[in-house]
């Protein structure tokens, strides 16, 4: 994992004294709100329906326990006792004071962590993919490529007034587990003839104007990266559009002139940039490589201390243990859901679900936040990560110590074995918090989860991601939901509309309307109808995704609305 | 009083260009519309800024040009040995283009004066003097306290621009 060095923390510690002489000068009155909102945005910082809420960085969604711990310490000590992880890999405090905002800024710090650009017009936090550095599909870790960005990012001083918030995402795998050409840059790690770089994607997002990012570049190395993105916001800043937000990012300046015309006019400024030397040595490239080095596994056949598992070729002594687990139906159940395979053999990686039937997707108390932290001191080398599904990933953890990480897990109501099911719902705030939002998208969550509660009927309606937002802004990218659900205000009402289709994996696609929409109880039988249309169409080993793209919309409309 | 209608300029500004002898104090520099004001009261050498489209038309021999916020600042780049104040419009802080503007100016190699006009608001003044701004005439008071604290306040930056700093990866492989 990443560590601060003496830089980092100064620039860090500057931020905390910055923040607070803005929230002193805001509070005497200095600045009015309409100034100081621009930096309190930069900061994390939302004025929301009830109070203020900050959402803290969680850099490409990398975390260890002390830093989980300390997410558990400002829930306790500045606000309810919870925490809300979102679909940006972030997590978010929903009721807190903006007088309590710098000593919160200030305790983060002391474990090297911020709220810096969480907001605001300018580039956000970077994302990744929540199994880098563990995933058996990986060509090279993206964290390495997200750090160097990171640091690029942070107060860049060309690019703190862009036209809208700019979202960056790394991927090293085939697979695409964080909606990469759903960001405005998307890079994804590529080796070609040998050598490591990154095939560039740029003007994707969801939004109400939703589009997948075109490939602008095949190929930049590490040693071009940061040239090569400070031209292609250049480029951005000159043009996107400042008199109508709701076109200014980078998707519609793209959508607007053309991949072509956007990628020659971003060539031609690289070719300047370059010359500036404005990329780091490659030996910053190897100091942050170094510091992202595999952990020190163990081998597949070391036995395993705490618990033994059925994995594990077990001493005759333990067999009774071994077939217990065995037949603990669920240990199986979660352990085929929510782990994955892991390129060290003799491990695995775990996904802790956020997601209890009737819970608030993403939402963790503090205790809970301490818990994982524990469990990944212990059993993961103490790595944690969020995932933009609002769910929590130990990356390393021994097959053999599985089940006692189950046992704790589910001791603790952290062991639903719903990853990627039905259940595992992606929900926005929504009305609930949000102060744009339409409609509400946590009770819906609520309800639909409920409805489907039984597991073998969640299990055999199979991979159903579902994805709820409380408005067009998105950010339950309901776009990119296999079933997405959009609030929308009908006459003074709350309303929902249904969506099919989408994809946020590396067969991206946008869901479409299903038609008019529906009430709260009505969405919840809507999308029960749907999935019983899977159910009657489904072919051998069809996702219901794979199934609405085989049949088109048409039976999905008859039964919904015939 | 004399003073009060010039332009801030900032000590240790990049481009090493000529910085307009104004004032130190910042407080002394309010003014409601220093572009008109200006006029009555120009440092040596200064000049009322033509627009961009004046300059290029009819004016090329205007040594100062007014750029506003969706201007190409690349159409300036022929002309640059002989314009000596470069003044970009902020017409809101939230409109960053000037930022780009300044850039790719001081990175073709522009010296003179680089002047941040508008909206101009403390918070922003750090970065803007990182993209090369050497002067400052912004449209409401500054606190000269605030804007120095502001201006001081954080010993090391990432990435390389036009102020010269060197970045923290530099730093770290010496
Ligand atoms: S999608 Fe809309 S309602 Fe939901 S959090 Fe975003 S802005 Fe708020």
């Amino acid at each position: 994992m990443y560590k601060y060095d003496q830089y980092d923390q100064q620039i860090v510690d500057a931020r905390v004294e910055e923040f607070r002489d803005q929230v002193k000068r805001r509070l005497a009155g200095q600045i009015t709100e309409d100034q100081f909102k621009p930096l309190r945005l930069m900061n994390g910082l939302y004025l929301q329906l009830h109070a203020y809420m900050l959402r803290v960085a969680i850099p490409y969604g990398t975390l260890d326990s002390r830093q989980m711990r300390m997410l558990a310490t400002i829930a306790r000590k500045y606000d309810r006792g919870y925490g809300h992880f979102t679909t940006r890999q972030n997590i978010q405090y929903n009721w807190i004071k903006l007088s309590d905002a710098p000593d919160i800024l200030a305790d983060l710090a002391t474990v090297e962590m911020h709220a810096i650009q969480t907001s605001g017009n300018c580039i956000r936090n970077i994302s990744s993919d929540q199994y880098a550095g563990a995933a058996a599909d990986e060509v090279a870790d993206p964290r390495i490529w997200a750090e160097l960005l990171r640091q690029w990012s942070t107060f860049h001083p060309e690019f703190s007034y862009l036209p809208r918030k700019f979202k960056i995402a790394v991927i090293g795998a085939e697979e695409d587990r964080a909606a990469m050409r759903l960001h405005d840059i998307g890079i994804q790690l590529v080796k070609r003839d040998g050598v490591l770089g990154g095939r560039i994607y740029v003007g994707g997002g969801m939004g109400r104007t939703p589009m997948i990012a075109p490939e602008i570049k095949d190929f930049v190395t590490a040693d071009d990266l940061l040239s090569y993105v400070e031209a292609c916001l250049r480029v951005y800043n000159r043009y996107g559009r400042r008199d109508n937000i709701y076109k200014a990012r980078i998707k519609i300046l793209i959508h607007e002139i053309g991949a072509d015309d956007y990628r020659r006019q971003v060539e031609e400024e690289f070719a300047h940039v370059k010359s500036l030397g404005l990329d780091p040595p490659k030996a910053e490239f190897e100091r942050i490589t170094a510091m992202f080095a595999p952990p020190s596994f163990v081998a597949a056949d070391t036995p395993a201390t705490p618990f033994v598992s059925s994995e594990v070729e077990t001493p005759a002594s333990a067999t009774g243990v071994s077939t217990a687990l065995e037949a603990n139906g669920d240990f199986q159940a979660w352990r085929a859901q929510n782990t994955a395979a892991h390129k060290q053999p003799g491990y695995a990686i775990v996904t802790i679900s956020l997601k209890p039937t009737g819970g608030i997707p993403g939402d963790a108390t503090a205790e809970q936040i301490d818990l994982m932290a524990d469990l990944a001191e212990r059993y993961s080398f103490d790595e944690l990560r969020v995932t933009h599904a609002q769910n929590i990933v130990l990356p390393h953890v021994r097959k053999a110590d599985l089940y006692a990480v189950w046992q704790a897990l589910d001791a603790a109501g952290l062991a639903p074995a719903n990853l990627d099911l039905i259940s595992d719902i992606i929900a926005c705030p929504g009305l609930d918090y949000c102060s744009l939002a339409n409609a509400r998208s946590i009770p819906v969550a609520q309800k639909i989860a409920t409805r489907f509660a039984d597991q073998n009927r969640q299990r055999d309606l199979g991979e159903l991601k579902l994805k709820i937002s409380g408005c067009i802004n998105a950010c339950g990218h309901h776009h990119a939901g296999h079933i997405g659900i959009l609030g929308v205000d009908k006459k003074g009402t709350e309303n929902y509309q249904l969506l099919l289709g989408g994809s946020g994996a590396e067969d991206t696609s946008l869901a479409k309307i299903t038609g008019p929409g529906f009430d709260e109880d009505g969405i919840v039988d809507a999308v029960e109808t749907v999935t019983n249309v899977y159910l009657a169409k489904r072919a051998e080993g069809e996702r219901f995704l794979d199934t609405y793209r085989r049949v088109g919309m048409e039976p999905f409309k008859e039964a919904l609305y015939g | 009083m004399d003073k009060c209608n010039t332009p801030l300029p900032l000590a240790g500004g990049a481009g090493g260009g000529p910085v307009a002898d104004a004032p130190a104090n910042p407080a002394d520099s309010p003014s409601p519309n220093p572009s008109r004001k200006r006029e009555g009261d120009r440092t040596e050498g200064d000049e009322p800024a033509v627009t961009l489209d004046a300059f290029l038309d009819s004016q090329t021999n205007a040594t100062a040009v007014r750029l506003e916020a969706g201007d190409d600042a690349r159409a300036l780049l022929p002309y640059l040995d002989r314009i000596a104040l470069v003044e970009v419009s902020f017409p809101t802080f939230r409109d960053g283009r000037g930022y780009s503007a300044a850039r790719v100016l001081r990175e073709a190699g522009y010296t003179g004066e680089l002047r941040a006009q508008g909206d101009v608001l403390v918070d922003q003044m750090p970065l803007m003097k990182r993209c090369g701004f050497d002067s400052f005439a912004p449209q409401a008071e500054i606190d000269p306290a605030t804007l120095e604290a502001a201006l001081t306040r954080y010993e090391n930056v990432y990435q390389k621009a036009a102020d010269g700093r060197v970045p923290v990866w530099a730093l770290r492989h010496g």
